[in-house]
Order: C-alpha cells, then structure tokens, then sequence
C-alpha cells in the first residue's frame, strides 16, 4: 500500500514531456482505453457541432446559411465521424478499460497489439478529418467526402467523385477496420484466455458477455466492409469496374455490401449499450439481475439474427416479392430477444428498492427511448410502409432515436457510474442531474417532433426547401432541442473537468457494486489487482460483504 | 477511505483452472474475419461471371492450374509435419519440414506469377479490361497476398529453426502459425473451386 502512494506521488512530480511520453507509449489496457475515450469525445464535440451547423441551417425555409456543397460535406462527415470515429472507438474505451477488470485479469490478452489498434484508429480519424487539406487543396475550405456516409455507387466513381475526398473516405474507414477488428480480437482472446480462478462463463459479468457477442459481430461485419473499401479503391485507382455501372459493374452490390456491415454496426454500437444498462440497472435497484441466463441467450440471438436483416435498407431497390419478405420476417424476429431484454430490465427493476442516481436515470432514459426506437424500427421493416418513409426523415428519427436516445443515454450512465473507478472522485451529482433533464428535454424535441416532417414528406439530406411544404414549424424545434441537448453536453464535459479536480473522494466501491472491478483501489493500479482474485458466483463482492449469505450457495 | 480488497478471499481450494492457449484464440478471430473479407470477394466474382461487356472470358484465357494447387496443398502437409515433429521433440525434421513448406510456397507463387504474366502479357486481360479481369485479380491477388504473408512468416520461423532457437517451448506459437497457413490453403480451394472449374 506505502508503495504505491510513493509510485503516484514521485509520478506528479515527473515532467510533463515524460508524463507525455509514457501515455503515447504506454501498453497498459487502462490507459489505452482512456486514450480511446478522449478521442472519441473529442469527435463527438467535432461531430456535435457538424449537427448543429445541419440543423441550424435546416431551420427556416430558403436559408442559405451554409452553400450546398458544405452541407453534403457536412452530413457526410457527421454520419462517418458519429459511426466509425465516436461510437466505435468509445464504446471500445469502455470496453478496454473494463473487461480486464471485471474478469479478474491483469491486462488485455496482447497490449502491444491493443496499442497499435488504438493508434491505428486515431489515424484513421486525424487522415478523414485531414482530407479537409489535403483533397484537392486548401482553398474553399478544402474537399471533404461529399457522398454521405454510405457512400452509394456510383456517386464514388471518378467522374461524380474527382480529387481524392472519397479516398481519403475509404482509407480511413479501411484503417480504423483494422483497428476494430485488432481491438475485438484482443477482447474476445482477453475473455476466453484471461478469467481469474473460478470466473466459469456461467459467472462470467454480463458486460463481458456481450463484448464477446460485440467483437463477434465486429469479425464477421467489419471484414465486409473492409473487403469493399479496398474494391472501391482498386475502382477508383487502378481502375476497375466492381462498382462501375458503365461497365457492366453493379450499384446495388455496393449496397449489399455496405449493409451487410452496416445493419450489424448499429449492434455493435447499440449492445455495448446494453451492457452498460446490465451492470447498472441491478446495483441501483439492488437487487440481482433478473434472467442472466436469458440475458445472455438474447445477445447471441441478437447476433446471430442482425447478420441476416441488412436488406431492409434496401426495400426500394427493387428486390421483388420473395427477398422483401424474407427480409421483412427476418427484420421482425429480432424484435422477440430484443423484448426478452427489455423484460428482463424492467423485471430487475420491479420491486427493488431503486436509488435514482445520475447513471440509473440516464439508464431509465435508456430503457423507455430504446422501446420507442425499437417500435419504430419495426414500422420501418414493414415494406409497404417502408416505401413510403424510407429516406425520409422519418427513418433520421428512427435511428437517432437508438443512437442518442439509446446508446448516448446508456454511455453517459456508465460515465457517472464508472468514473469514481477511473478518477477517484465521484462527478457532481447535481449538474448530472442538469444535464440528464436538459438532454431528456432536449432529446425528446429533436427526435420526436422529427418524425413528422418525415412522415409530411421531407427527405433526408435535403438542403434546403420551400416555405409552403408545412415542415418549417418542425423544423424550428427540432433546431431548438439540438441547441438544448448541445447546453447538456456542455454541463456534461465541465462536469467532467470540474469534478476531476473538486469531485468527493469515491472510495474503492461507492455504489455498493457486485462486481470485481469495484474490489481493487480508485484509480486502479497498473497491476489492477494485487492478487489474483478468485471467484465463486456471479457476485464477487456480495459474498464478500455477506459472508453469512453468499450468493456461491444458490448456484 | 474504506480499504481496498484486491483479491477476494473466498475458500476455493485448488480448483482445476485451465483456460485455453491466447494465440489459438487470436487467430480463430482472425480467420473469422478473413473468412468475411473472402466471402465477399468470392461473392463479388460469382456475382459478376458471365455479366463482362467485353472479352476475354474465363474460359477463353484460364488453365486450371494444377501444379500450383498440388504444391500449395502439399506445403499444408509439411507445415502439419513440422509442428507434429517439433511436437516430438525431433528438431532437425522440423527445420527440414519447415523448408519444404516455404519451397513448396515459392512454387505456388511463381506459377501464380507466371499466370498473371501470360494473362496480362498474351491475352492483354488486365485488371481495367473487364469486369471479369477485376474480380479475377482482385480475389487471386488478394489470396497470394496471404500466400506471401505467410510465407514471410514461415521462413522467419525457419531462420529461427537452422540457427536452433525454436524449442518445444515453442510447439504453440508454430502451431498457431501453421493454423494460418491451413487456412491460406482452405482458401485456395475455394478460390480454385470457384475460379477455375465453376468461372470456367
Ligand atoms: C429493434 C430493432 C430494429 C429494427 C426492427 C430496425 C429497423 C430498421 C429499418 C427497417 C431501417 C430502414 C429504414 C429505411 O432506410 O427505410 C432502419 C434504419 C436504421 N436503423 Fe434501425 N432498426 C432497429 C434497431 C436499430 C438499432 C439498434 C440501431 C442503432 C444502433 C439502428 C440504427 C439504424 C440506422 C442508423 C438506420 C438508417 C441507416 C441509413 O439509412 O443511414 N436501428 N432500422
Ligand atoms: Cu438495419
């Protein structure tokens, strides 16, 4: 313990060049995974004020806020930055940083491979953003890809594409691939190979299990993708034809092929969520989590079932009537796991004896917004309806509703709740609590009224339009909820610095918490644990402080 | 400050723990992937048979190429032999095993170098010609890709074994590398399959 306090305090004094040096060399999984946590918020500011320039100039009719051409840019670079260069690489930080901790590990199965994954990523996001210089030159504010975030062929071929903005697209997509795929590698070799002394996978935390169902879909979804960038590179360098229409090539093929990553992408963004709510929802309900056995048979599911849904962003291309309904089935089915889960949430909940801090309202936000998003969700995989809505903003709402309403409401419960592990201190309970209502406010006046201009007939990724279509007074609000939802991120972020340096002190385990990243000290040494844990049930830390009732003697 | 409780002292007297090799894990992951990334070249070419706009066809220019295939299926086997004889502890038919993977790797290179020259050179089929020309050279291209990667790796590992620094110690990184290559091979298969019997 005296050894310890020497280490922390001999580092305060080192100079920063050094301090600067370990952190870019360092290959301890906690760090890495902040590096990974700092990045992605940074793009999510970057990404943050990409929307509202969006939004800003979608709030009146005839506006000429921002020229054309800037806006495609815009929402390109918002879709690609919020996916591939926040979502991604945050929940990947959370992922680093906990699941060695919570299996009892020392550190991830190869650190110097998570290293290179975490560097390799952020390259790829400083080479999309230096696209910005490099395109075809500095001038104009430079050239940004400008063929949304998915790219449709043959919108990237030479001739609608000239100057290098969709190569520097793809390269960075390809780089932060290899990334994701290092990352997942490492997590899923971490989980099999690294559990502590009696951590069974029948003990194994919920949170790791659906990081290994996670990493799985990152294998089998980010190849995909990978496999089309490098096609859409030899097209547009050496000259090929895989998606060149004039040729004989196929635009829709690029449409498969991105959706047969794109439909798992939003699991693989959406389940780390769910992960987060699992370790949550059963501390601040105190009560164990309900159906861990279902739970985890849902995830698989999930899984397996998201691998064959990726047509139903494609119900307008003309599948005809056998691949529609095979695809509208297949959409549906996911609906039963994914109200397995929401039951098993809502049945953990249900006569506990709930404590309504910031991470368990944020995880209650959760909950009713992911319904909500699912619901619509299964609107759209109806095809006859799906026609009438699809790019629409309808379809705008639906998925913000899941990546803001779900995910971001998610991520910030597991910032509150797992910073007194990372820092030592606990955040401002009060500004949380600020910041929750001010994004429930804000949340719900973007995404809900956005809905109606979709259905009244406003397509996604229109510039600009005329006073007469009845969208302008929508329009208003949703840009008013943005600017709310951008006041509770700025109370978020100063939360974040403030309490780093006037936050209470947490102690090892504030919460009263079940799990074993709550048995080693805040911060955590970089050794994580002293000794080896050894566990006995799927609450580690209920059958320490209960030895007269452990939980080791129900199983 | 309450105090910290690293390791959590629950009586569990030595249970039997064993958790399996990281490598082998590692590179299931990555073969699932790469099985991803295979797929949908394979599918690219499928996909596109028969839908060129102009010459040449497959049929016209491809030979099956029978050498290359029975040099890379063999080199599984000697890679295969390599680990068991390390396995057993017999060093020098390791090292000789691990030469005749790398051979046999070279010659399956060179026929795949010589197809490219005699397409690209007598039949004029580039990467730019046809659709036919794009998927063929982006799937074989991309397969000899991992040829090279793999062989770059078993000659490393050959160097290690003629200067006598691979020990038994060694027996799960070896076989982890000849997992790889096993895998390079299932894929030729594929490639072959599809390529040049059913293209053809
Ligand atoms: C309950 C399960 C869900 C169902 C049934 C569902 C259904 C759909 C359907 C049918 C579409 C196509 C709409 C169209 O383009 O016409 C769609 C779009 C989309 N969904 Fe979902 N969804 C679900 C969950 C999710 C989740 C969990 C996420 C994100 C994490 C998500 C994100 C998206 C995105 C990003 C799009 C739009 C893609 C684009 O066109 O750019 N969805 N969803
Ligand atoms: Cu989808």
């Amino acid at each position: 313990m005296q050894a310890i306090d020497e280490t922390t305090a001999s580092q305060d004094r080192r100079a920063p060049v050094s301090i600067i040096y370990e952190w870019l060399t360092t290959v301890d999984h906690k760090k890495i995974g902040l590096m990974y946590i700092a990045f992605a918020l940074f793009f999510l500011l970057v990404g943050g004020v990409e929307a509202l320039l969006i939004r800003i100039q979608l709030m009146v009719p005839n506006n000429h806020f921002l020229s054309p051409q800037v806006f495609n840019r815009l929402f390109t670079m918002h879709g690609t930055t919020m996916v591939f260069f926040a979502g991604m690489p945050i929940l990947f930080g959370f992922g680093n940083y906990l699941v060695p901790l919570m299996i009892g590990a020392r550190d991830m199965a190869f650190p110097k491979l998570n290293a290179f994954s975490f560097w390799i990523s952020a390259f790829g996001g400083i080479l999309l953003y230096f696209s910005y210089f490099g395109g075809s030159g500095l001038y104009a504010a430079g050239t940004a890809p400008d063929v949304g975030w998915f790219a449709y062929a043959p919108l990237t071929s030479k001739v609608f594409s000239p100057g290098h903005s969709t190569d520097y697209w793809s390269l960075s997509l390809f780089l932060s691939g290899i990334g994701s795929i290092g990352t997942a590698l490492n997590i899923v070799t971490t989980i099999l190979c690294m559990r502590c002394k009696g951590m069974t996978m029948t003990r194994l935390p919920l949170l790791p299990w659906l990081y290994l169902v996670t990493s799985g879909l990152v294998f089998v979804a980010v190849g995909p993708l990978s496999a089309a960038q490098i096609m859409l590179t030899l097209d547009r360098y050496l000259g090929a034809h895989f998606f060149d229409t004039q040729a004989g090539g196929s635009a829709v093929l690029w449409m498969h092929f991105f959706w047969i990553f794109g439909h798992p992408e939003v699991y693989i963004l959406v389940l780390p969520a769910f992960a987060f709510a699992n370790e949550i929802i059963p501390v601040f309900s105190r009560k164990a989590m309900f159906g861990y056995p279902a739970m985890v048979a849902a995830s698989v599911a999930i899984g397996f079932v998201s691998l064959s849904v990726w047509a139903h962003h494609m119900f307008t291309v003309g599948m005809g009537p056998a691949g529609n309904t095979f695809f509208v089935f297949a959409t549906m089915v996911i609906s039963v796991p994914t109200g397995i889960k929401i039951f098993n949430w809502l049945a953990t909940i249900w006569g506990g004896k709930i404590s309504f801090a910031v991470p368990m309202l944020f995880c209650i936000g959760f909950l009713f917004q992911f319904l909500v998003a699912g619901l619509t969700g299964i609107m759209l995989s109806a095809a006859p309806f799906n026609w009438q809505l699809n790019n629409s903003y309808f379809v705008v709402a639906h998925f913000h509703y899941v990546l803001v309403g779900a995910i971001l409401f998610a991520l910030f419960g597991a910032f509150y709740y797992w910073y007194p592990k990372v820092t030592g201190k606990l955040m401002n309970e009060t500004l949380g609590k600020w910041h929750f209502w001010l994004m429930v406010v804000g949340f719900h006046l973007t995404f809900d009224f956005m809905h109606i201009p979709g259905i009244l007939g406003m397509p996604r990724r229109i510039y600009t339009y005329e006073a007469n279509r009845g969208w302008q007074g929508w329009n208003m609000i949703v840009g008013v909820g943005g600017v709310i939802q951008a006041v509770a991120i700025l109370c978020f972020v100063y939360n974040l610095i403030s309490s780093y340096r006037h936050g209470e002190d947490a102690g090892t385990d504030p919460w009263d918490a079940w799990t074993l990243e709550w048995a080693t000290q805040s911060p955590p040494p970089s050794y994580n644990f002293a000794i080896e844990p050894t566990v006995a049930s799927r609450r580690p830390l209920w059958d320490l402080k209960h030895p007269e009732d452990p939980d080791s003697d129900y199983e | 400050m309450s105090t910290p409780v690293s390791g959590v002292p629950i009586n569990q007297s030595e249970i039997e723990w064993r958790l399996p090799y990281r490598g082998t894990i590692g590179m299931g992951c990555l073969i699932l992937a790469e099985s991803a990334v295979f797929i949908i070249f394979v599918v690219a070419y499928v996909y596109y048979l028969g839908k060129s706009l102009n010459g040449p066809t497959p049929s016209q220019v491809l030979e099956l190429p029978i050498l290359g295939t029975i040099c890379l299926l063999s080199s599984s086997v000697t890679a295969h032999l390599a680990v068991s004889a390390l396995r057993k502890g017999n060093l020098r038919s390791c090292t000789a095993n691990l030469a005749g993977t790398v051979l046999l790797g070279l010659i399956f290179l060179c026929t795949t170098a010589r197809e490219w020259y005699h397409l690209i050179h007598d039949e004029h089929l580039t990467i730019k010609t046809n659709l036919f020309g794009t998927t063929y050279y982006a799937l074989v291209g991309l397969h000899a890709t991992h040829v090279v990667i793999g062989l770059v790796l078993l000659f490393t590992a050959f160097v290690f074994a003629l200067a006598g620094r691979v020990k038994e110690e060694h027996l799960e990184k070896l076989d982890v590398l000849s997992i790889y290559w096993h895998f390079v091979d299932a894929v030729w298969v594929v490639v072959f399959l599809v390529v040049y019997v059913l293209g053809r």
